[in-house]
């Protein structure tokens, strides 16, 4: 097997990891919640049509929304039991923000029913796109917390001009107190690694590589034994495919630094390929996905069950007993914090995620979503921030030397303060992935990556409404103009209408005189005649395009496209920022 | 349970702007300790005048521009301010010239332009360059390093000259013999003034004068730049400062006086002289990297640096009437920071490959 190297990033920090305290015990099942609240839309692109509605029965698995048309995903139930309310409830989220759920008044029974999917335990032999197929029903997104539908990037990328020549998982996990994917290669690394097998299956990639970060020797190790048994099955002629065998499969440790993790600079690490600023990681030959989703591919072909539940870290100094849970999506924070010991007396701040990228919680009352890794509770001796501690900024650069996508987050900063939109532009602002490192080593204690957030925000409302004004402004011009249409039309008609009356009386007063000479009939049809062929022309003058016939069917088709394309515009908007994480 | 909400990170790093700033001054100290052996407690006095001046007109500025006094006067960046500039002039100053150079460094150089981080020039540099045109004559009395003639001047003495003009014997206007054979021209000074009468260098540093001009760069000086250069390596270890400003200043200055100095050794300067003499030294690591003023990006910094070493040369060898130049040179480049930085912008992850 040739080595391969690991390359390195730019920038970086090494924050205090605190890693130790979640992985003290064992990966815990939490206990059954009462009611579960499952947001409809918990992943990028739309939510799905509801299935159910309140008072219904529902059994584990059961799937509670359609699989969306467009880019998006499905969510199930996560325990058999009675669909309460439907409505808006909080999700986590900054700033209490509420999100359609579906309110699920668990039984106990935890009963599945009919709901398996049907396994597919020879995926060898299965079809592509049912595995596709399976992957897509079954729910599953990128559990990194990018949350983007694992099945549109799988396709993408065997569907992709370029062949994917290696696919990376990754278990960098480089967000400090975080553990889930850690803990989860330690007790379950065969199983991430069908799941992985799968993937080869489907992509048939050159080789295939697993970067865990050096600071997590047990998963290492355990990978490293479960990629072992795997080849040796293969070696012994066991594993019936002619793929497999040929991929290249490697577990790489690369050093801790921050973000690591992020796919593309994983990606950069393991491969030394810079993924280009607009392009996904498929149209470089390359896909990463993260250990948890891997994992969850595992669990949807090889036991059909969908994906309801994840492994949670609970963790920080202002909780008693930090540890992991595996979780039923749904599960209210609350619930979880409780199996950890509760908190301790000094908790401060709620925070989903880690400390870096994490997101302030208002309330413990939030559901656990396919996006929570963590729920991270510190008290206030760990949070150094306060916002009158920041101080001016000194341009001493320390964020530009950390920054791993190389901007200038000084400059980025003194515009986004001064609200210098324009100019921030130049300055590359979409490419900050909200690592955070900058707002971590800056002196002067400036929260940098909330004024970017603000600058994105204010941008994207800029944009959208721009992209308003000018459907108005076309909408008007185009409703302007059909009303001259017809306004000439009607003219016209009216004219011939006239026409026809005089051509009557005139035929009436030629029978009275009893003459009749087809000289005059003649001239009239030459002066209709010109008379069309000018207004031809002036209609062609005034409007060059081909739209001016239309019925009003299409008409209105044509407004419904304007419409729904400025809605695909800002929702494209929507959904890249959205995934700042592992969205490739 | 509720919980507080915001949108700060929630750890950070545990460096703070005023350690950075700390560090700076630190670095000041083996510069600072070598003057004081060669020109007494003048330089003392220098340094805690400058540094009550600045520390008071900035907190004055603080609480007229209704700013936090407090967080704002422990960040030290005033004191290093007073520092950089008690340091760049005579010491034994007289009090109101350091006054007058004080309040136009922070008031007018940093608060008029609203305070720490909005500068665009150097506030040490600009009270530096109002002293030196305003002030000619004061500004060049350096006492003689040679004869430690000062260090011998006692505290009581000092004050003296300091607050009142000096006492009978050591006053400039009542004892101007004395005076003169105390002070001296530096290096730099007499270079220019026998260049200008058409003297060779050799002619220049040869004899009596040779005591002046030491070893390489001028008795005294040549350590006390030394000195410097040691902070200023404590600094690049300690990450407060990078490589590109000091280092490019230092290997561009070295080129260009290497260029003449080949040329015609007798009319131009070796370039050890450069680096040694006057403020090379003092500028590359503690003034053109005053990150405020300094360009920000990697390629910048390099611009701006080679471009001040650029000026220095200039200055010093065909600038009529000024012997040194990093202060105007200092001040030009400033001026051109936002222009280096927007069009030094590093490329962007992934943008080489596009
Ligand atoms: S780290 Fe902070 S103080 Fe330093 S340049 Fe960046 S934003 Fe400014
Ligand atoms: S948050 Fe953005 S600007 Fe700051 S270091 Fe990360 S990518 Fe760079």
């Amino acid at each position: 097997m040739p080595d391969i190297p690991i390359y390195s990033i730019k920038g970086g920090v090494h924050p205090e990891f605190h890693k130790k305290e979640s992985t003290a015990l064992p990966i815990a099942t939490s206990s059954l919640p009462e009611r579960l609240v499952v947001p409809m839309r918990q992943h990028v692109g739309v939510a799905g049509l509801l299935m159910v509605k309140e008072g219904d029965y529902v059994y584990k698995g059961q799937p509670l929304t359609e699989q969306p048309k467009g880019l998006g995903s499905r969510v199930h139930a996560p325990t058999s039991g009675t669909v309460g309310a439907i409505d808006r409830f909080p999700v986590p989220h900054v700033s209490g923000y509420t999100c359609p759920s579906i309110i699920i008044e668990a039984d106990g029974k935890d009963d599945w029913g009919e709901q398996h999917l049907t396994p597919i335990e020879d995926y060898q032999t299965t079809d592509n796109e049912l595995l596709l197929q399976r992957i897509n029903e079954a729910g599953i997104v990128g559990l990194g917390g990018a949350v983007f539908p694992s099945a549109v990037k799988i396709s993408s990328s065997s569907r992709s001009e370029y062949h994917c020549n290696t696919l990376i998982i990754n278990g960098a996990e480089c967000e400090p107190y975080i553990t889930c994917d850690d803990m989860l290669m330690r007790e379950k690394a065969d199983e991430i690694v069908a799941g992985m097998q799968i993937i080869i299956k489907m992509l048939k990639p050159e080789k295939c590589l697993i970067g865990i970060e050096d600071n997590k020797p047990e998963a290492i190790e355990s990978m490293k034994k479960a990629v072992a048994a795997i080849q040796e099955t293969a070696r012994n002629g066991n594993f019936h495919n002619e793929t497999n065998d040929t991929t290249v499969i490697k577990v790489i440790a690369v050093p801790t630094i921050y973000p690591s993790g992020d796919a593309k600079q994983l990606t950069k690490l393991l491969t030394g390929v810079e993924i280009p600023k607009q392009k996904r990681s498929y149209d470089m030959g390359s896909l990463c996905h993260n250990i948890a989703t891997i994992h969850s591919v595992f669990t949807a072909v090889i036991k059909g069950e969908p994906l309801i539940s994840r492994i949670v870290t609970v963790t920080g100094a202002g909780i008693q007993q930090p540890q992991n849970f595996h979780t039923l999506i749904g599960t209210s924070f609350k619930h979880l914090i409780d199996q950890a010991g509760g908190y301790t007396d000094k908790v401060e701040r709620l925070i989903m995620g880690g400390p870096m990228m994490g997101y302030s919680m208002k309330t413990d009352e939030v559901p656990v979503v396919k996006a929570t890794n963590c729920i991270l509770a510190l008290p206030k001796e760990d949070l150094p921030y306060s916002p009158d501690m920041a101080m001016p900024c000194i341009r001493c650069g320390k964020c530009m030397d950390v920054c791993p996508v190389d901007l200038l987050p000084q400059q980025l900063y003194w515009h986004a303060k001064a609200k210098e939109f324009d100019k921030i532009k130049g300055y590359n602002l979409d490419d900050c992935i909200e690592c955070g490192c900058c707002s971590y080593v800056c002196p002067s204690k400036i929260p940098l990556v909330s004024y970017y957030r603000f600058a994105k925000s204010e941008i994207r409302e800029e944009n959208k409404k721009k992209k308003q004004i000018e459907v108005a402004r076309q909408r008007f011009e185009f409703r302007e103009f059909r009303k001259a249409r017809e306004k000439e039309e009607r003219d016209a008609k009216r004219a011939q209408h006239k026409a026809a009356l005089q051509k009557k009386k005139a035929a009436a007063k030629k029978a009275g005189a009893g003459t009749d000479k087809g000289a005059d009939d003649k001239q009239d049809a030459i002066k209709a005649a010109l008379a069309r062929a000018k207004k031809k022309k002036a209609e062609q003058k005034t409007a060059p395009r081909n739209t001016e016939n239309l019925t009003p069917a299409q008409q209105a088709q044509v407004d419904e496209i304007d419409a729904r394309q400025s809605q695909n515009a800002t929702q494209n908007t929507d959904n890249k920022n959205s995934d700042p994480k592992e969205a490739s | 349970m509720q919980f507080e909400t915001n949108t700060f990170p929630k750890t950070i790093d545990n460096s703070a702007l005023s350690s950075l700033m700390r560090d700076v001054l630190f670095a000041l100290v083996p510069g600072i300790a070598v003057m004081v052996w060669y020109f007494g407690w003048g330089i003392v006095t220098n340094l805690v005048l400058a540094t009550v001046f600045a520390l008071s007109l900035e907190a004055i500025m603080l609480v007229i521009r209704g700013r936090p006094v407090v967080a704002f006067l422990t960040d030290y960046s005033a004191v290093i301010t007073a520092w950089l500039l008690a340091l760049s002039i005579p010491a034994f100053a007289p009090w109101w010239l350091l006054l007058v150079g004080i309040f136009f460094a922070i008031v007018i150089a940093k608060h008029l332009y609203g305070g720490l981080g909005y500068n665009p020039f150097n506030p040490a540099m600009v009270g530096f360059a109002v002293l030196l045109v305003s002030f000619p004559v004061e500004m060049v009395n350096w006492f003689s390093p040679i004869s430690n003639s000062m260090a011998s001047v006692g505290l009581a003495e000092s004050l003296q000259l300091v607050f009142a003009g000096g006492s009978a014997d050591l006053n400039q206007s009542q004892n101007p013999v004395l005076w003169d054979a105390m002070t001296m021209a530096t290096p730099l000074d007499t270079i220019k003034t026998g260049l200008t009468m058409d003297k060779s260098i050799l002619d220049i540093t040869q004899g009596e004068a040779q005591k002046t001009f030491g070893r390489i760069a001028g008795a005294g000086w040549e350590w006390v730049s030394l000195a410097y250069l040691v902070g200023g390596f404590w600094l690049m270890y300690r990450k407060v400062i990078s490589w590109h400003i000091p280092i490019t200043l230092l290997v561009v200055l070295t080129s260009i006086s290497s260029i003449f100095w080949l040329y015609d050794p007798q009319t131009y300067n070796s370039p050890l002289f450069h680096l040694f003499a006057g403020g090379t030294m003092l500028g590359a690591f503690f003034i053109a990297t005053d990150p405020i003023s300094a360009s920000t990006t990697p390629l910048g910094k390099i611009v701006f640096a080679a471009c001040i070493a650029f000026f220095i040369y200039l200055i010093r060898v065909w600038g009529s009437g000024y012997p040194d130049g990093v202060a105007f040179s200092v001040l030009v480049m400033n001026m051109a920071v936002p222009l280096i930085d927007y069009y030094t912008r590093p490329q962007v992850f992934g943008a080489n490959n596009e």
